[in-house]
C-alpha cells in the first residue's frame, strides 16, 4: 500500500479536479434544478461515512477478539474518518434542505439516523480521548455496538417519519446523472481509504515511539 | 448451563440482598425519577393542560435518566468495595456475571416503574392502564433492552476515572432506538382509542433489539472484563 499511497493521491486529486467539469455537464434535475448539484457532493460522504463506520466496527471487532493492536489502531483512525465525513453530510445536507424544503433542518428519519449514528461516533472519539488508561477496549465495544445499531437506528426512525427521498432512486437516476454520481462516489471512496492509510500509518508510528520511550525508561 | 443459571440467580440474590438492606439505590433512583417527571411537566404543562403525546415521552425519558443514575450507582459499589474484581476472579462463566446483574437492575427499574407510572397517569390523567398488558411489555421489553446495553458500558467503566461523565455519552446514542420505540409505543396505547396494532409493532421492534443486543454483550463481556 505504502508504494501504491503516491500514485493514488495523484488519482484522487485528478478525480477530484475533474468532477465538477462532470457535475456542470449533468443535466439540470427538473423541480430543484442547480440547488441539486449538491447530491455530487451529499451523497457521495454519506457513502464513505458508513464505509468508514464498517471498517471501525469491524476492526474493533479483530481487537477485541484476537487482541492485534494493529486493528485497533486502524479502528481509531476510521473512527475520525467516520465522524469526517459525517460532518460534510450534516453540512450539505441542511443546506440542500434549506433550498429544497424551507428549512434547515427535519425531524426526518434519514436525517436523524445520520444525526445519531454520527453522535455514536463522536462518543467513540470522546472514550478514546477522555476514556483514560484501558480506554480502547471501551471504546471498541461502542464501535462495535455502533455498528449493530445501525439498522435499529434505520428501523425505528423509518417507521417514526420519512420525507427524504429513498435510497431507491439512485437506481433511478435520470440519464446523464448516473454518470457523475458514481464518478463522485469513487472519488469520496478513493479519499476514504487514502485518509485511513494515512491515519493508520500516523496511529503506528506513535505506537512505535510510545514503545520506544519504554525501552529508554 | 445450571452452573451459568446457579452463578446468575447468586449474583442477582446477592445484589437483592444488598439493595434491599440499604434500600440506598432504589429509594435515590425513585426520588431522582419523580423529580425528573416534575421538571418536565414544568417545561411541558401549558394553561393546565398538557402538550398531546407528552405523557408517554415524560415517563421514558424518566426512566432513562434514573435508569443512568442506577446503572452507575450499582458498579460503583462494586468498585468502592473491590468487589468486582472478587466475582471476576471466582471460577464462574463471565457470561453468568453478567446476567446477574442485568436481572438486578432489571428488578430495580421494574419496581421504579411501578411507581412512576401510576404517578404520571396520576399527574396527567394519561389513560395508561387501558391496555395494562400492552403497557407491561412495552415497559419491560424497554427496561432489558436499555439495561442490557447499560449494564455492559457501566461494567467497563468501572475502572475508568470519567465513568460518571462516560456513561451517559455512550449509553444514550446506542439506546435512541429503545426510546423512540418506548415512547411511539407508549404514546400509540394513550392515544384516543388505543392503537393495538401500533403498540405491538414496537414492542417487536423492542424485543428485536433486546435480542441483538444481549447477544451481542454476551458475547463482548468475556474480552471486555479481561485485563
Amino acid at each position: 500500500m505504502r508504494k501504491l499511497f503516491a500514485p493514488l493521491t495523484i488519482v484522487a486529486a485528478a478525480m477530484f479536479a475533474y468532477a465538477p467539469i462532470m457535475i456542470a455537464g449533468a443535466p439540470y434535475e427538473s423541480t430543484m434544478g442547480l440547488v441539486q448539484k449538491i447530491f455530487y457532493f451529499h451523497v457521495p460522504s454519506w457513502f464513505a461515512m458508513f464505509t468508514a463506520v464498517f471498517v471501525c466496527g469491524i476492526e474493533s471487532g479483530i481487537y477485541l477478539f484476537k487482541g492485534k493492536a494493529s486493528a485497533d489502531r486502524i479502528a481509531a483512525a476510521a473512527g475520525e474518518i467516520a465522524v469526517l465525513f459525517g460532518c460534510m453530510g450534516l453540512v450539505t445536507g441542511p443546506l440542500w434542505g434549506r433550498k429544497s424544503w424551507g428549512v434547515w433542518w427535519q425531524w426526518d428519519a434519514r436525517l436523524t439516523m445520520a444525526l445519531l449514528v454520527q453522535l455514536t461516533f463522536v462518543a467513540y472519539l470522546l472514550v478514546r480521548k477522555f476514556g483514560g488508561p484501558g480506554s480502547e477496549k471501551l471504546a471498541a465495544a461502542m464501535a462495535i455496538f455502533g455498528m449493530f445499531n445501525v439498522p435499529f437506528v434505520y428501523m425505528s426512525v423509518n417507521i417514526w417519519r420519512t420525507i427524504h427521498p429513498p435510497t431507491t432512486v439512485i437506481p433511478r437516476l435520470p440519464s446523464g446523472m448516473p454518470g457523475p454520481f458514481w464518478f463522485s462516489v469513487a472519488a469520496f471512496l478513493l479519499l476514504c481509504v487514502l485518509l485511513l492509510v494515512l491515519r493508520t500509518e500516523l496511529e503506528h508510528r506513535r505506537a512505535a515511539l510510545d514503545a520506544l520511550y519504554l525501552e529508554e525508561e | 448451563m445450571t452452573t451459568f443459571r446457579r452463578v446468575a440467580l447468586l449474583v442477582l440474590r446477592k445484589d437483592v440482598a444488598i439493595e434491599v438492606k440499604s434500600l440506598e439505590i432504589i429509594s435515590t433512583t425513585l426520588f431522582f425519577a419523580v423529580s425528573c417527571v416534575l421538571v418536565f411537566a414544568f417545561a411541558l404543562v401549558r394553561e393546565g393542560s398538557i402538550v398531546a403525546d407528552a405523557a408517554a415521552g415524560i415517563l421514558w425519558i424518566a426512566i432513562a435518566f434514573s435508569g443512568t443514575l442506577a446503572l452507575g450507582r450499582t458498579f460503583e459499589r462494586e468498585r468502592y468495595a473491590e468487589t468486582l474484581r472478587a466475582l471476576l476472579l471466582a471460577p464462574a462463566p463471565r457470561a453468568a456475571i453478567y446476567v446477574g446483574k442485568l436481572l438486578g437492575i432489571v428488578l430495580l427499574l421494574t419496581g421504579a416503574e411501578l411507581l412512576l407510572v401510576p404517578l404520571v397517569a396520576l399527574l396527567f390523567s394519561a389513560p395508561f392502564f387501558a391496555r395494562p398488558l400492552l403497557l407491561a411489555g412495552l415497559l419491560l421489553a424497554g427496561t432489558i433492552g436499555f439495561a442490557a446495553v447499560g449494564t455492559l458500558f457501566a461494567a467497563m467503566l468501572v475502572r475508568s476515572r470519567t465513568r460518571d461523565i462516560m456513561l451517559p455519552i455512550l449509553l444514550y446514542p446506542i439506546t435512541v432506538p429503545v426510546i423512540i420505540a418506548g415512547v411511539r409505543g407508549t404514546a400509540a396505547l394513550l392515544a384516543d382509542g388505543p392503537d393495538d396494532a401500533a403498540a405491538v409493532m414496537w414492542l417487536g421492534v423492542l424485543s428485536m433489539f433486546d435480542v441483538v443486543f444481549i447477544t451481542l454483550s454476551l458475547w463482548t463481556f468475556e474480552p471486555l472484563m479481561t485485563e
